[in-house]
């Protein structure tokens, strides 16, 4: 047992603060007011290595783990989640392409995503119709000679429109799903799914027949954009397949196991940010004569936060290390994901009551952090589809048992 | 390298508890509890397999655990019986402990081999009928006599094994004015002239386990029977505490996993509508929640446990662990008994009985109120949100 990070973790989140606090902190709000996208911030964050964290060196990455992933992408979002979660997408294609690319994907993109050149990398696989029921998108990839044509719309692609690169998930079985629910039986029954339908693709930006459309107007998360993709008659060469033939499911999930990691961490980082403001404004906002941080009814809500903000960044720490390991990580995986989102989304709205009426406004960073944190119970599988797979691999470690 | 499993060591520790607990306390703790009757009969198998002198050295008979080890312990007691847990918990973190921390090389010698083989057990007086979260409010009363001998008249309440225990530490004031500063620790026996157990309890849970009150009146003891300083035994119940709490929370764990695990169990087996309750997600929601939430009380648990092996201060993440076990384990339980329906209600499945002895770890050694005021103390004075170093 050891609850201690090792030196170079401990060196690569505190220098991931440190840029934090000294280049992210300051513009924040304004970016979040102003919906800019961080381009210049990813550009920094590039030069410290961290758009390629858990990726070799020889690829241009850092190979410093996941547990030092985690940590990095916990202080990057504790400054602005916006930027976090262009680091955390533009991580994850880059992991992607190591684990399923070949050599010349690798060497293509993988450099150019840490490195910044690509600014960030995007992961479309979400559509109008298809979002937690994922093997239901309709995208399609047909076989032209010499590669592939794709046709179709993604939406929620986050910096779908600044990425370099794409990984974009279609069907080429050329079947359109109607009801997902028949074909995933089908597939149970030995037929083929509709899951192993689907393929992945690697596109460039500027490829001809890709569009990205306008950003989407949200709640939270503005200085980071989500837009719509559309795919018409977007003809890719044969080297754009990403894995093989029908593997494009197995590879989202795969994505998806690491990429929850990365929202844990994420709503570890800014639930740390609500909490010590919280803290700090607690002791300094006198009423009745006093701090009020010296009123129980304030001491418990601090604590409660603490407390879960804690178990949180365990149980991250523990899936991050796991996938370090090469052990089964996909159960704590969503374990985290699932405590984490939830524990920020309280932590975020406690933090905005303590500081009544200031915390409703712009004033101070506390609204910020709650509607940033909002997504959090959404993306990368929402806080149901994380409960379906962690009962779904209890049950199935209880029968085994059994067995 | 950071790394939450069990050391191997304490994989075979577990394994041994849990096949220990599954021979010696699983067919019988029904009946025990239902009896209220204190299982006597389990106490030399306890001392025989090391557990009651779990923290104490080799040389005075123990087995010289670290609180990683007695955290596995206590959890796997309680995922089978919550009073046996209980029992080996206070026995051993709160008398024993005591005695360890600032006992005398005598006291030691005398003391702790009786402890550690079970041969007495031990329990702890601090609680008062009107101190209980205050504890500098104790007013039982410890006065010296003119031959440096001892006088000591009060009464202690919710003391476990407060009626089988035969060591005895008891917290008296000694110097009023000085409150929580003028308490000092005894160590009593059974038997000594003025000193009896009063009313046994009767408890809503942990039916297994003794709970008594205390009544001393004129209780004469040399000074050899003084446990540490003079005034000075608040500051080491502090310290007695905040182990104690990981113990608890602990308790908590195991706990709220039997109760899991027995959800699990009933989800898989049991069929309405044409298929297993573990189809619909309506219960799948509630297993995974429960699981995710124990998952994290351990990590919390095995956190402050490799803290306190560590010798670092764990007043903090003891408190966060016991806090948060403690809410964990009852939201499991509760969610066991509604996963059982109507059955879940009947004493005919172990559930039932799992929520009412976990009801104890939000009251006992701190209470969740107790807890939070300690959580943000820490936090408002130390400002400190990164508890083992982690960033």
């Amino acid at each position: 047992m050891n609850f201690e990070p090792t030196p170079e973790q401990r060196l690569i989140a505190d220098t991931a603060r440190q840029f934090a606090e000294q280049n992210l902190v300051k513009k924040a709000a304004q970016r979040d007011r102003d919906s800019e996208f961080p381009a210049a911030e990813l550009a920094k964050l590039a030069e410290l290595g961290l758009l390629g964290v858990n990726v070799p060196e020889e690829l241009g990455g850092a190979q410093a783990g996941v547990v030092a992933y985690s940590l990095a992408l916990s202080e990057i979002a504790a400054a602005d989640a916006s930027v976090s979660v262009a680091m955390a997408v533009t991580n994850m294609v880059a992991e992607i392409i190591c684990a399923f690319g070949t050599p010349e994907q690798k060497q293509t993109w993988v450099p150019r995503l840490c490195s910044g050149e690509a600014v960030a990398g995007a992961f479309a696989l979400s559509e109008a119709q298809s979002g937690s029921d994922a093997s239901s998108l309709r995208t399609k990839a047909e076989k032209i000679p010499g590669g592939y044509r794709l046709s179709g719309s993604k939406l929620w692609i986050t910096s779908g429109d600044r990425a370099g690169v794409l990984v974009v998930w279609a069907r080429t079985d050329g079947e359109v799903p109607k009801e997902t629910g028949a074909a995933a039986r089908a597939g149970k029954a030995g037929k083929k799914s509709a899951a192993d339908g689907i393929s992945a693709f690697l596109i460039a930006h500027d490829t001809p027949g890709f569009a990205a459309g306008r950003p989407e107007h949200k709640l939270g998360l503005r200085g980071s954009t989500t837009v719509p993709l559309t795919f018409d008659g977007c003809e890719v060469p044969d080297g754009a397949l990403l894995g093989s033939i029908g593997e494009g499911f197995k590879i989202a999930m795969t994505a998806l196991d690491g990429g929850r990691i990365g929202i844990a961490s994420q709503a570890v980082g800014v639930a740390r940010a609500a909490l010590r403001a919280a803290t700090d404004y607690a002791k300094e906002r006198k009423q009745f004569g006093q701090a009020i941080a010296n009123f129980q009814a304030i001491g418990n809500m601090l604590a409660d936060g603490a407390v879960q903000l804690e178990a949180a960044r365990l149980l991250t720490l523990r899936a991050a290390q796991y996938k370090e390991s090469g052990v089964p990580y996909s159960r704590a995986a969503a374990m985290a994901k699932l405590y984490a989102s939830e524990m920020s989304g309280r932590v975020c709205d406690m933090a905005l009551q303590v500081h009544g009426g200031y915390g409703y406004t712009q004033e101070f960073p506390v609204e910020r952090y709650l509607r940033d944190a909002r997504v959090q119970r959404i993306y990368e599988g929402t806080s149901e589809v994380q409960r379906l797979v962690i009962a779904r691999s209890v049950l199935k470690e209880f029968s085994d048992h059994i067995s | 390298m950071i790394d939450f499993e069990l050391s191997e060591e304490l994989q075979v520790l577990q394994k041994s508890v849990r096949e220990f607990a599954a021979a010696e306390v699983a067919p019988y703790c029904k009946a025990w509890n239902e009896e209220e009757r204190f299982p006597h009969e389990l106490i030399p198998k306890l001392g025989a397999m090391g557990l009651l002198g779990m923290s104490v050295p080799e040389r005075y008979g123990g087995a010289e655990m670290g609180m990683q080890a007695i955290s596995v312990v206590v959890e796997e007691l309680a995922a089978v019986d919550g009073s046996v847990a209980i029992t080996v918990a206070s026995h051993n973190g709160l008398c024993t402990g005591h005695i360890l921390l600032a006992g005398s090389e005598e006291q030691k010698q005398k003391y702790l081999p009786q402890l550690a083989t079970g041969s007495a057990l031990g329990a702890w007086g601090l609680t008062e009928p009107g101190s209980g979260s205050d504890a500098a409010g104790a007013r039982t009363r410890a006065e010296r006599l003119a031959d440096g001998s001892w006088t000591i008249t009060g009464t202690k309440t919710f003391i476990t094994q407060g009626s089988v225990g035969g060591i005895f530490v008891v917290l008296a004031v000694t110097d009023p004015a000085k409150k929580q500063h003028g308490i000092t620790a005894f160590i009593l026996e059974k038997g000594m002239p003025g000193f009896r157990s009063g009313r046994v309890m009767e408890k809503m849970g942990l039916h297994a386990s003794d709970t008594a009150e205390l009544i001393l009146e004129d209780v004469r003891v040399p000074d050899a029977q003084r446990l540490g300083a003079v005034d000075h035994g608040f500051v080491d119940t502090l310290r007695i505490l905040d182990k104690g709490r990981i113990t608890i929370a602990s308790m908590a764990l195991g706990l709220g996993w039997g109760a899991y695990k027995a959800a699990l169990a009933y989800a898989k087996e049991r069929k309405q509508f044409g298929k297993s309750l573990s189809e619909f997600q309506a219960i799948q929601n509630m297993l995974a929640s429960s699981a995710t939430e124990l998952e994290a009380a351990r990590l919390l648990i095995r956190r402050a446990a490799w803290l306190c092996d560590k010798g670092r201060r764990i007043t903090l993440p003891a408190s966060m662990a016991k806090l948060y076990a403690a809410q964990a384990a009852m939201r499991a339980c509760d969610r066991a008994v509604q996963i059982h329906g109507g059955y879940g209600y009947t004493r005919e499945f172990p559930v039932e009985r799992a929520m009412r002895d976990a009801k104890l770890c939000e009251i006992g050694e701190g209470t969740n109120e107790i807890q939070r005021l300690v959580i943000s103390r820490e936090l408002l004075t130390k400002g400190d949100l990164h508890v083992s170093g982690l960033t």
